[in-house]
């Protein structure tokens, strides 16, 4: 069995899967239930010092063909809990379980002295570390706070100072993803002061329309406002931007990585690209704390699988391939190629080339009186989609090809030709 | 998933074995059906199909490590909870068991939770992963009286709790009758032997062609080990008690299996009738059909609403051509230099007696005869009550006594088929594995109270 400790920032936990700020954190019992199952971290649910009000009702999930859960959306704001009740059973959580990692994630009215305040009390309390929510996308922006701090890099910066004046745990800024290029706002938590950064709350979203009462889902007494959305659907956008950060020289902080994470593997995939450790949320709104047994079983034995001792020598280790597109070898070719034993004869590939791609797939006698699909090689161009429309596993791989040119990007290109 | 499913090559038969009665009536799932069903299944919390096996193994978190592609992980649960799990996925009646407590049974259809079980033992088979490792030495010794399925899962649960184990089987190879007495088509020996190798590579010392009470006494075993788990599930069927018996062509439903699953040629042409009607019955049947026989009848002395075969196996037989006929109970068997050439019957009336219970009564003057090349009897399994008697195990017409896997003997236990009344649940093979597992924690009970100075 592999290591699979993880220090972020100096945040120690004995696996690299910490519970999300989020409704799962939202109390001491709930935290102790999940350590109890073995998870090696929780960011509470966000913290304030005028706890706020929140409606009914607060989700929508998104099914996709039938299955739930693709994505959800939520208009819940932070803890509606007292400061002094959470803070209490922080202390307890702490004393029953000295080796997790417990967060609180903090979300004050930008004003100095507030923040300080605040840090200090916590911090009282035993925490391990602060994670700053500058990233709550909906509610709180309207009144100043979330992701009305965490669009505008100044804001960040500052209220990052304020609170690394007073820290004496590491600081974790939390991101929001609802902006044009997180890099600039992780800069400015960097500059701030942070010893981590952590990504992504929730993109902006609104569920869906009820046909009956033309009502938005969710609804509060008829009315809807636009709420936060998470879940399987949003991971390759966190996994961009933790990938955005952790190749950038102007973040050189650890990442902890959030958004969609629902197995081991999509952990190992925040993991490769440079995330230190992973949080979790949707998932475990979806099926329960329990899901951490496969999370720490897979990713261990992946690790024992190819020989790493440890989970830390996976982080990083893809973020080198991750690289602007100008930088990609345009002489470079793949083909599709479909493995006649395994065709199941749906024609999907055939359709989607066909009306969507380049008119390469073409249907042939297959020598017995039937008939079989086949690949033009020379037209196509290893765009990937019939491989992506399969519904069988293995059935077309995409083949490498040699176009006899020599590697050349764009770069490349553009400073030989201008 | 992310690679392609796992395809088992275990699956196809080996070469001399591809004949109807070796090849699998029961195909593995396909690559898309495995993925299906594992993204299927709702991961219910405090489940009915983990509650309705006898065994509790975690269904959703194994279904669910597949999904996962960890398979490893997934294998271990199963194979934790029932160390008989590869057997248990191609026989258990699953549509009783897990299957049949899935929430999706009526608005869908339940998840295919025994083949799915398959596709993960096959997979473990296929990589030779090893699952589990033996505990701590207790330096405590328990002998093992039968390396069937009760057997091999107390023995399995010892080793992990750290006792040195020896299993005495009286026959070549352990794994009982899932070895020997299932038919191929529904169970290859193969799987059941890759099950007994999970155990004895756990370090059990394994003696094989030894009979207790004949190659080696019940007072030497007694007194040579710490504790005793007789786990002898029951004998090879009972005579039927009529003239002709000892004609060739009469056999042993339980022996003709036998020598079919050691590959032995065993002819069985033209016509066979086969008595009973239980599970036995309807694998005799059908194994004389694969083997080539042309018109095989089952006769039972009851009527169908009493027969104990299970629905499906009912319809399997009834798919292989098998047919049935009811209140029908045999007199004698007919022979002519020395073989079997007719039976004759006595149609019976079912009765109510006195006490609530029903009497099999034959109607005079309704005697026939059918001619036959074959009879095959498969009225139930004979009891070991001679083992019992020289361990001195109380027992009920050969039914060991115990309560909670305790014999009126300290340091005798007992689990399996040996334990199972008549007329109570049927015999099944995750029955015996769990009481086997729990039999085990009980003589480790039983040895740690000793260490303690307790019993
Ligand atoms: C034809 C047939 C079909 C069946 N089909 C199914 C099915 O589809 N599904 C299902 O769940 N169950 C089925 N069963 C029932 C199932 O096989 C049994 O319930 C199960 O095997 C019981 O396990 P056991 O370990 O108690 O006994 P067994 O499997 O009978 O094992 C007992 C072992 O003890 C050994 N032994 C006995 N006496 C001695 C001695 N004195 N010394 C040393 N060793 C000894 C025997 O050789 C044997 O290996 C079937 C049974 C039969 C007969
Ligand atoms: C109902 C709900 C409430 C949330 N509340 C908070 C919060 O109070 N503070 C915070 O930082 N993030 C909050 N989040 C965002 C999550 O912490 C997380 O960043 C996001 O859900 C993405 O992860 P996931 O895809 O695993 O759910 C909330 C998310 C949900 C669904
Ligand atoms: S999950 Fe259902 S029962 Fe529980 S608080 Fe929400 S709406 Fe109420």
């Amino acid at each position: 069995m592999a290591d699979l400790s993880t220090n972020l920032a100096g945040i120690r936990s004995p696996n690299p899967f910490w519970l999300a700020s989020a409704p799962p954190t939202n109390s001491g019992y709930q935290v102790m239930r999940a350590f109890e199952a073995g998870w090696g971290g929780a960011v509470w649910k966000t913290l304030t010092d005028d706890p706020v009000v929140n409606v009914s009702s607060r989700f929508a999930g998104l099914r996709f063909r039938g299955q739930s859960m693709a994505g959800m959306n939520n208009i819940e704001l932070i803890s509606d809990r007292p400061l002094e009740d959470n803070l209490r059973e922080i202390r307890e959580v702490k004393r029953r379980f000295p080796d997790r990692a417990v967060i609180a994630s903090l979300m004050i009215e930008p004003k100095r002295e507030r923040w300080q305040e605040v840090v200090k009390r916590v911090q009282d309390a035993g925490v391990d570390g602060f994670e700053l929510n500058f990233g709550c996308p909906h509610g709180m922006s309207e009144r100043g706070m979330g992701s009305a701090v965490g669009q505008v890099p100044d804001l960040v910066r500052q209220n990052t100072e304020w609170v690394a004046e007073v820290a004496e745990v590491p600081v974790i800024v939390k991101l929001t993803p609802n902006i044009t290029d997180v890099r600039h706002t992780a800069r400015a938590a960097a500059q701030g002061g942070a010893n981590a950064v952590s990504m992504i709350n929730t993109i902006n979203s609104l569920m869906g329309v009820d046909l009956d009462t033309w009502n938005p889902i969710p609804h509060v007494d008829g009315l809807g406002a636009h709420g936060g959305y998470c879940g399987p659907a949003v991971k390759p956008i966190a996994l961009h931007m933790v990938a955005d950060c952790a190749r950038d020289p102007g973040v050189p902080l650890p990442i902890s990585g959030i958004g969609g994470v629902a197995t081991w593997q999509d952990a190992a995939e925040f993991l490769l690209m440079g995330a230190s450790n992973v949080q979790v949320c949707t998932a475990v709104m979806y099926q329960g704390f329990r899901i951490i047994e496969d999370l720490v079983e897979g990713l261990n034995h992946y690790l024992d699988a190819r020989g790493l001792a440890s989970v830390e020598d996976l982080v990083g280790k893809s973020v080198h391939k991750y690289v602007d597109w100008n930088d990609l070898n345009l002489s470079y070719k793949v083909v599709a190629n479909i493995d006649q034993d395994l065709c199941i004869h749906c024609n999907r590939c055939y359709i989607a080339c066909e009306d969507a791609a380049h008119q390469c797939i073409h249907p042939a006698e297959d020598g017995s009186g039937g008939q079989q699909l086949v690949v033009d090689v020379n037209e196509c161009v290893g765009c990937n989609l019939c491989h992506m429309v399969c519904p069988v596993e293995g059935c077309i791989t995409m083949v490498e090809v040699d176009t006899g040119r020599p590697p050349e990007t764009w770069r490349q290109w553009q400073s030989i030709h201008a | 998933m992310t690679g392609p499913a796992f395809k088992s090559p275990l699956d196809r038969p080996a070469l001399a074995e591809e004949d109807a009665a070796h090849v699998s009536i029961h195909p593995p799932l396909g690559h898309l059906q495995v993925r299906h069903e594992a993204n299927r299944c709702l991961y219910c919390y405090d489940a009915p199909c983990t509650r309705a096996c006898p065994t509790h193994i975690d269904v959703p978190a194994f279904i669910r490590k597949i999904a996962t592609d960890n398979l490893l992980g997934s294998a271990r649960v199963i194979m934790e909870a029932n160390p008989i799990g590869a057997s248990c996925a191609r026989v258990c009646p699953t549509e009783y068991l897990c299957e049949g407590a899935c929430v999706l049974s009526h608005d869908e259809s339940p998840i295919r939770i025994g083949d799915l079980q398959r596709y993960v033992t096959d997979w473990a088979r296929a990589t030779g992963v090893k699952l589990f490792t033996p505990g701590p030495g207790s330096g405590r010794q328990v002998a093992i009286i039968g390396g069937g399925p009760a057997g091999l899962s107390a023995a399995r649960e010892l080793r992990l709790l750290g006792h040195a184990v020896t299993v005495f089987e009286a026959k070549s190879q352990l794994g009982g009758l899932d070895t020997y007495g299932i038919v191929p088509f529904r169970l290859p020996a193969a799987v059941s032997l890759w099950e007994a190798e999970q155990v004895t590579a756990l370090g059990v010392e394994v003696r094989t062609g030894t009979v207790v009470g004949l190659d080696i006494s019940a007072d030497t075993v007694l007194s040579q080990f710490d504790a005793v788990v007789l786990a002898c599930g029951m004998g090879y069927v009972p005579e039927l008690g009529i003239p002709g018996e000892d004609l060739q062509g009469v056999w042993d439903a339980i022996e003709l299996i036998e020598r079919v699953k050691m590959g032995e040629p065993v002819p069985v042409p033209g016509r066979v009738a086969v008595i009973g009607a239980g599970n036995t019955a309807i694998d005799a049947a059908t194994c004389a059909r694969r083997l080539g026989a042309e018109e095989v009848v089952i006769y039972y002395r009851r009527s169908e609403a009493e027969m104990t075969a299970y629905p499906s196996e009912f319809a399997f037989a009834k798919s292989e051509g098998v047919v049935f006929r009811w209140r029908c109970l045999p007199v004698r068997i007919l022979g002519g230099s020395g073989r079997v050439q007719g039976i004759e019957f006595v149609a019976t009336d079912l009765v109510q007696d006195a006490n609530g219970g029903q009497r099999v009564q034959p109607v005079p003057g309704s005697e026939f005869m059918v001619a036959v090349d074959t009879v095959i009897r498969a009225i139930g399994q004979s009891r070991r009550a001679r083992l019992l008697e020289a361990l001195g195990v109380e027992h009920e017409a050969g039914v060991v006594k115990t309560t909670d896997g305790r014999t009126n003997l300290s340091k005798v236990f007992a689990a399996g088929d040996c334990t199972f009344a008549k007329g109570g649940r049927e015999a099944m093979v995750v029955e015996a594995a769990e009481q086997g597992k729990r039999t085990a924690r009980q003589v480790h009970a039983f040895l740690s109270g000793q260490a303690q100075g307790g019993v």
